[in-house]
């Protein structure tokens, strides 16, 4: 089963209940974190998952990466279940080197006390021959920008370049889907653009599938497709465009656009012409220009 | 600030200490102690002190540092020395006798001997070990040595990790260990005054949230280790392998050499007693 490329990634009515004692007999189980999800998603696209904090989102990516099993519902690596009775501990071993996962706190991430050799620890694992290893460290950390720190130690490095690090030592197992668990939600804004940069230059250079966990609007509007998760469910999956667009259901929710597509629904709702799914700073720029240059005003 | 404490006192270098495989140092610093123990003749303190003077500048670690790793041993030194000075009985009269208290001229150069062996073994191994060699590959090489035990199931790979897991941790620890302290602190805790309890007790609202926190990190750190495909020694490669080169056979022969010079140093005197003048058979071969 190994070397197969994860074409298409598919779950079906994926739910998941944390259910600490299970041995205890309970006539009311706690509300599922995850409630029939279905979605698909498809080799190398950029997809934004959002959410508020304790709407399942990360414990969806937790089921991505077998890392939680399934309640209910299957998950299909290009057709073949990967949830289902029969997987070998190979198995998930090898959907595990496929699908790498980057979480939150970079402190808990780093195993090593030397940054190359952290990197090292994922290849390590796979068995991978060492001159083959030393080759994806050193290629790695260029990805990443931190070859010049390949000797020090992880503790002395900023947030940002702690999450690097542990970038790279998902980049160095050379998965073909990276899961970002809320990876930015400890940095700083500097060290949030440096991982986000990152992000989509593996998603178009490397053609890796990036799911980018996140409450932050500006990123998601920054990935192809955002899928809004809420109480659980799947509640909408469209192009950043189409999501955004939705402020209403955004606000019924607890989420807010960016600021510009509000200011531009503010507009709209005061009867100005103005297009409600312009979405990056540049396009709300040009959708106000507009606005402006029709009613005589200059900017 | 506590956050200064280096960790494992490693002092990074390109010296020829630094260069040796971390197996060789440790099996060396086994035979180092091994022979500080047995030595018991002037001439053989002579001897090493000597080598681990050698070893000083071979390291080019600077002796300032070397002192003061022997700073907070001062107080053990002493008592070992107040000990041997006080317990110590010889055959001649005493050189003091005050009540209770007798010396002897035996205990005086027991206690002499006792501490010069004390200080030479905390130098000596600390700079064969401990300062030339990064706590990593010191983990590595144990694990490397200890190998053999796997065969009687003993998970010498697991140990190794935990140990790296906890020198990793320890920066990051007491990182948060300032942090817990620092928002007790501003929540109007005090640490440093009142009785030994008092204090004692002001600790607790700072160890029970960092055992919280270590448990969380331990659990995510888990995590992340599985999702990185980790599962044990299983089918597993390194990036650094150790490898004995020319120089580590040759400083095992040197240590051999030297292992053997002690030994003969105990035996031979015994031999030689009408070859050489009774004064220096005194000073340099006088059983300690």
């Amino acid at each position: 089963m190994d070397n197969y490329n994860i074409r298409a990634l598919r779950c079906e009515n994926l739910s998941f209940v944390y259910d600490d004692d299970a041995e205890q007999e309970k006539v009311i189980l706690p509300p599922p974190a995850l409630d029939n999800v279905t979605v698909s998603i498809n080799r190398g696209e950029y997809i934004a998952v959002l959410g508020h904090n304790g709407s399942g989102k990360s414990t969806f990516a937790k089921l991505l990466n077998l890392i939680l099993q399934p309640t209910y519902g299957k998950i299909y690596i290009n057709g073949k279940d990967i949830t289902s009775e029969e997987m070998t501990e190979d198995d998930i071993f090898d959907i595990r080197s496929k699908i790498g996962m980057v979480f939150q706190n970079p402190d808990n991430q780093l195993v090593a006390t030397i940054v190359e050799e952290d990197v090292a620890f994922g290849p390590e694992n796979l068995g991978i021959e060492r001159s083959e290893i030393r080759k994806r460290v050193d290629e790695a950390l260029k990805v990443v920008d931190m070859t010049d720190y390949a000797r020090h130690a992880p503790h002395k490095l900023s947030g940002g370049q702690k999450q690097r690090v542990a970038i790279a030592g998902i980049i160095a197992m050379h998965p073909e889907v990276i899961i970002f668990d809320e990876s930015t939600a400890m940095l700083d804004p500097l060290g949030r653009r440096e991982v986000l940069n990152i992000m989509e230059k593996l998603n178009r250079e490397e053609n890796i599938t990036v799911i980018n966990i996140t409450h932050y609007m500006e990123e998601a509007a920054r990935a192809d497709r955002v899928l809004i998760i809420n109480d659980g469910k799947l509640l909408a999956d469209g192009t950043a465009k189409q999501i955004f667009s939705k402020v209403d259901l955004l606000h019924s929710i607890g989420l807010e656009s960016p600021q510009g597509t509000e200011l531009l629904a503010e507009l709209s709702k005061l009867g100005y012409d103005v297009p409600s799914d312009a979405i990056t700073e540049d396009e709300c720029f040009d959708a106000l220009k507009a606005l402006l240059s029709q009613k005589g005003g200059r900017l | 600030m506590i956050s200064d404490i280096t960790l494992g006192q490693y002092f990074p270098g390109d010296s020829c200490i630094h260069k040796l495989d971390p197996r060789t140092k440790i099996i060396l610093t086994v035979l180092f102690i091994v022979t500080v123990f047995l030595v018991n003749t002037p001439l053989g303190f002579l001897t090493i002190l000597l080598s681990v003077i050698s070893l000083i500048l071979l390291s080019r670690i600077s002796i300032r540092v070397i002192l003061k790793g022997v700073k907070p041993i001062i107080y053990v030194l002493i008592f070992t020395a107040l000990i041997n000075l006080f317990m110590t009985k010889g055959e001649s009269q005493p050189l003091v006798d005050f009540y209770f208290i007798e010396i002897y001229k035996e205990g005086i150069i027991r206690a002499v001997f006792m501490a010069l062996r004390v200080i030479l073994l905390i130098i000596g191994t600390s700079v064969l070990l401990t300062y030339t060699t990064s706590p990593i590959s010191l983990t590595d090489g144990i694990e490397s040595l200890l190998s053999p035990l796997k065969k009687i199931k003993i998970p010498v790979h697991v140990f190794a990790m935990m140990m790296t897991i906890a020198l990793r941790f320890i920066p990051t620890l007491i990182e948060e260990t300032e942090k817990i302290m620092n928002a007790q602190k501003s929540r109007g805790a005090d640490f440093s005054s009142g009785s030994l309890i008092k204090r004692a007790k002001a600790l607790i609202p700072i160890i029970i949230p960092l055992f919280v926190s270590s448990f969380k990190r331990a659990d995510e750190l888990a995590v992340a280790m599985e999702c990185r495909c980790y599962r044990g020694d299983k089918n597993r490669t390194k990036l650094v392998k150790l490898e004995f080169r020319g120089r580590d056979y040759a400083w095992f022969g040197i240590g051999l050499v030297f292992l053997a010079a002690v030994i003969a140093l105990m035996i031979i005197p015994s031999h030689i007693t009408g070859i050489l003048p009774e004064t220096v058979y005194n000073v340099f071969f006088y059983k300690i």
